[in-house]
């Protein structure tokens, strides 16, 4: 046994552990593991601020190394400018491979989120990452889901199984003991991997601050041009997106809780452009950051269902 | 009700809020209960008092309550919690679902876990990560069946904070003596399991009683409400601190030829550069160069910490192996007592070959038949061939490579495992290791002068082990002995072990059940990895029906050594040759257990080499082999 002067000071020090602590290091330990244990591994990048996050402790986990797999951007040719500016920058910064996939058949037939509803979801991100899955061989992929921000999410495992047709079915989950996630898988079979499963919100955000972590500026409250519509407030980010007959975009001070495609991403009007004011903002608010997102109010339970068909 | 209103903080002073909630703790508890024990209308609450609900979440749920909710036109709060469509039909909890929510002191990961008997293998899985347990019990039911159970549950895998909340007091008037009752029948049965001590709180979900603050209801009540408890619970890391130093090391860092860094999260006690290290179970001591990290290098690291060490001296150590502090390492063996609790539809096969995984290390291993089970209700130990879905037995498990380990009861992560089905790669089971049986006799494997790579050398080759599978007459024996022809003939050294053989001498014991069948499988594997350590090329021909002795055998060996080659011969072609006449007598029901015929033969789903006995002559088929086994070698040179 250790000498218990010794010991006294280790238990001191203990107590330094904060929860943001705890996170990280369990956040690093699933990375980790999923190298140590898979043969092809990739991180999806989807730039938002949980990607941000993830690929901050990714290059954490693996330093001095460069993290051993690439990042994948499902792209749907509709997300924010600033967006792909980031992207870029943060993969370089990183070192790391970036493969870029954008559905072929989505592109041929031109799919946008103004004509065709929840098909641009579907072909775009659902086909699209099993695709690029597929394509690159890859039998084990990050996602930077959490589980607070859904109900479906909030039941699903850190390491989540999928068949071969990678469809998720909740009743046949592995369970997962203490800190032991069981990698295995038949050819064909892959598993998605949520190392930012036991973070919410605030975590994100707390972490973003403390580890000075640069996020797209669409988080930060600016001058933009945007229109409404169905009650959502739209940023005009191109000249793609259709105004009605003499309408004109109105300049708003906005910014973004959560990032997707521009069309199908509502805006909040803010003033907060500093990290602390937009934490302040959002302890203070009343509204969930996914109620931004047209995807899960299609229909009940609308998030378990994509699951099942392959969504991350 | 203050410390649960921050907003007046957040909107006053940003930057002084963001410094209190830098510096918060995390508590990890479970809820666990009966059926109707309102388990997630008490975690519906948790959310609603502590501010974790919005108000588009809010407004989904007063809809919800009203179309499907069970409480009127009340807000039904269980619809919060109850995630799957599958389950909002059912009206049960059906796996475990992660809540968060946190208060000015600290954040809470709330597991919520099924009542309901055949989902026992949930709750387990959500209590192995807990530093606390609410027990949830009906006020009108008092203790039952489940609530034994689940305590149970709770106890074994080591939760030390057990909170028996008694809900739904408002349904019998706010009772003291009803809930006097309760305690005193909870507190023998605790007694009697072994459970140190409880808190014990008379609450209601539904009004929110003795949740956040104690209620008028029940002033007879002296103790803390249920939230200011759970924010007051020591979390469970101080006892890792307190134990000497261990590392399993999860991944080796080596990013160019001027670094080699030991990556994983120390499960025990601290580390400081200088200090010296054994590296378990090699035995090799050196001392800490470096603690590295992504922010910097660090003067030392505690339990709970993901780093990467640099060692002074180069030295082997890789996944799996556990830097430990030199004077006090870990021990290792290969035969343990475990409690295990069994997962899987499927049940225990004693005997079988399962992947064991724990920490950062997996090792292939056999379960013996239990010693007992434990009744869960009574606790009374039974005597079991097996174990089933749900079953809770303590065991002898035996390992193919020393694992190094602690009881359970001192670390989680050096004593806690998982069973791994090597054909399905499901999670069979949860392991909780009690004590080694025989010490090893060193802390250190005996490592041997002649390594197996030097006979290998010695012999101008790589050791293979040609494993041929098939139906009875297919042809294995006739194309395993060609296959040998041609490599001696080629100058290499080889064996062929032939299933009838082994049968008259070796394992003459064993008969054709499925147990010996496994069995005779086994002891095969383990000799021609001997034969394979002494740099042979191992020929066996075996009908070896089942998928998962054939993995376990490949398990046994360095990675690509074992080759599998599945003969593939019709049933109907080998039952027409039946060169030794034993279809004849199966069909004649004069042979039990026979392959193909009463008992089952798995085809191997990806097989090294295939060969078709319908288009491919023995010949040709041998020749195919070696020159298979050749091209991979000469691809090596």
């Amino acid at each position: 046994m250790v000498a218990p002067a010794r010991a006294g000071t280790i238990s001191a020090r203990m107590s330094g552990l904060t929860h943001l602590d705890r996170l990280e290091a369990e956040s690093i330990y699933i990375l980790r593991e999923v190298v140590a244990e898979a043969q092809s591994p990739v991180m999806l990048y989807s730039v938002g601020k949980d990607s941000a996050v993830m690929l901050h402790l990714a290059r954490k986990a693996f330093y001095p190394a460069t993290p051993p797999f690439p990042l994948l951007h499902v792209d749907t040719t509709w997300k924010f400018r600033a967006m792909y500016d980031l992207r870029d920058k943060a993969a370089a910064a990183a070192g790391m491979e970036l493969i870029v996939h954008r559905n072929p058949e989505a592109l041929a037939a031109g799919i946008n989120p103004f004509d065709h509803g929840s098909r641009h979801t579907d072909l775009w991100k659902t086909e699209g990452l099993k695709q690029a899955l597929k394509a690159g061989g890859f039998d084990a992929a990050f996602g930077g889901a959490r589980r607070d921000e859904e109900k479906a999410r909030a039941k699903e495992r850190i390491f989540s199984f999928r068949s071969a047709s990678q469809g998720w079915d909740p009743k046949a989950q592995r369970p997962e003991l203490w800190n032991l996630y069981n990698a295995r898988i038949r050819r064909g079979e892959s598993i998605r991997v949520f190392p930012l499963s036991n973070w919410t919100e605030l975590d994100i955000w707390q972490y973003i601050l403390r580890e000075g972590i640069e996020i797209v500026p669409l988080y930060f409250a600016a001058p933009r041009p945007t229109v409404e519509r169905d009650g959502l407030i739209l940023m005009v980010d191109d000249d793609r997106f259709p105004l009605a007959p003499g309408e004109m975009p109105v300049e708003r001070s906005i910014r973004f809780r959560t990032l997707g495609c521009y069309p199908l991403t509502g805006a909040v009007e803010s003033a907060a452009d500093t990290l602390p004011a937009v934490i302040q903002e959002m302890l203070l608010t009343t509204t969930s950051e996914r109620q931004g997102r047209a995807i899960d109010h299609d229909q009940t339970a609308s998030m378990e269902k994509k699951k099942r068909e392959g969504y991350f | 009700m203050t410390v649960y209103t921050p907003d007046a903080l957040i909107a006053a002073d940003i930057h002084a809020y963001l410094d209190t909630h830098q510096s918060k703790s995390m508590l990890r508890f479970i809820t666990c209960g009966s059926v109707d024990d309102g388990k997630s209308t008490l975690i519906g609450r948790l959310l609603y008092d502590s501010k974790t609900i919005f108000e588009d979440q809010l407004r989904q749920l007063e809809a919800d309550s009203r179309r499907v909710g069970t409480q009127g036109t009340n807000i039904d709060f269980a619809l919060l919690v109850d995630g799957l469509a599958a389950e909002r039909e059912q009206g049960i909890t059906i796996d475990v679902a992660y809540r968060f929510f946190a208060t000015e002191k600290r954040k809470f990961i709330v597991a919520d876990t099924p009542g309901h008997e055949q989902y026992t293998r949930n709750m387990i899985t959500g209590a192995s990560t807990v530093d606390a347990a609410v027990i949830l019990v009906d006020a009108r039911k008092g203790i039952l069946t489940q609530t034994r159970r689940h305590s149970f549950l709770a106890h074994l895998i080591g939760i030390r904070h057990l909170i028996l909340a008694v809900n739904k007091m408002d349904l019998v008037g706010h009772d003291q003596a009803v809930f006097d009752d309760i305690v005193a029948d909870y507190a023998k049965f605790a007694a009697g399991i072994g459970i140190a001590g409880f808190t014990a709180i008379p609450l209601s979900g539904l009004t929110g009683a003795n949740i956040t603050a104690r209620s008028d209801a029940m002033p007879w009540y002296r103790g803390p409400a249920l939230l200011p408890h759970l924010e007051a619970i020591p979390v469970d890391t101080d006892r890792a601190a307190m134990t000497p130093f261990r590392m399993p090391v999860q991944w080796v860092n080596r990013p160019d030829l001027d670094f080699r860094g030991f990556a994983g999260t120390i499960a025990g006690g601290s580390v400081r550069v200088g200090d010296r290290v054994r590296i378990v179970p090699s035995g090799r001591t050196t001392s800490i160069a470096r603690i590295v990290t992504f922010d910097g290098d660090r003067g030392s690291a505690v339990a709970g910490e993901a780093v990467t060490l640099v060692l002074a001296d180069e030295v082997d150590c890789s996944r799996g192996d556990v830097i430990a502090a030199a004077d006090s390492p870990p021990e290792a063996a290969t035969q343990f007592e475990a409690t295990l609790v069994w997962l899987n539809d499927a049940p225990l096969v004693p005997g079988r070959g399962y992947w064991l995984k724990m920490g950062t290390q997996t090792v292939g291993a056999t379960v013996q038949p239990p010693a007992y089970v434990v009744d869960v209700n009574t606790q009374a130990h039974l005597s079991a061939e097996t174990l089933a879905l749900n079953d809770i037995g303590v065991a002898e498990v035996f390992t193919e490579a020393a694992l190094v380990f602690a009881p359970y009861a001192q670390s989680h992560v050096l004593g806690g495992f998982i069973l791994i089905d090597r054909e399905t790669n499901a999670t069979v089971a949860a392991g909780m290791i009690h004590h080694a049986l025989r010490r090893a006799q060193n802390v250190h494997w005996q490592s041997t002068h002649i390594s197996r790579e030097a006979h290998a050398r010695q012999k101008g080759q790589s050791p293979r082990l040609l494993w041929f599978t098939g139906l009875s007459g297919s042809g294995k024996s006739t194309i395993a002995n060609l296959v040998e022809k041609k490599l001696h003939a080629l100058g290499r050294h080889s064996f062929l072990l032939d299933g009838d053989n082994i049968r008259h001498g070796l394992n003459r014991d064993l008969g054709f059940a499925d147990a010996d069948r496994i069995e005779n499988i086994r002891r095969v594997g383990e000799v021609a990895k001997l034969m394979c350590d002494a740099g042979l090329i191992v020929l066996t021909a075996f009908i070896s029906p089942f998928r998962a002795e054939r993995e376990m055998v490949r398990g046994l060996l360095p990675a690509g050594e074992f080759v599998e080659i599945f003969i593939d011969t019709p049933l109907a072609d080998a039952e027409a040759r039946d060169v030794k006449g034993l279809y004849a007598k199966a069909r004649a029901g004069e042979i039990k257990h026979f392959t193909g015929i009463s008992s089952p033969y798995e085809a191997p789903e990806h097989p090294d080499i295939r060969i078709d006995t319908r288009t491919e002559s023995a010949e040709a088929a041998a020749e195919r082999i070696v020159e298979h086994v050749l091209g991979v070698w000469s691809l090596e040179l």
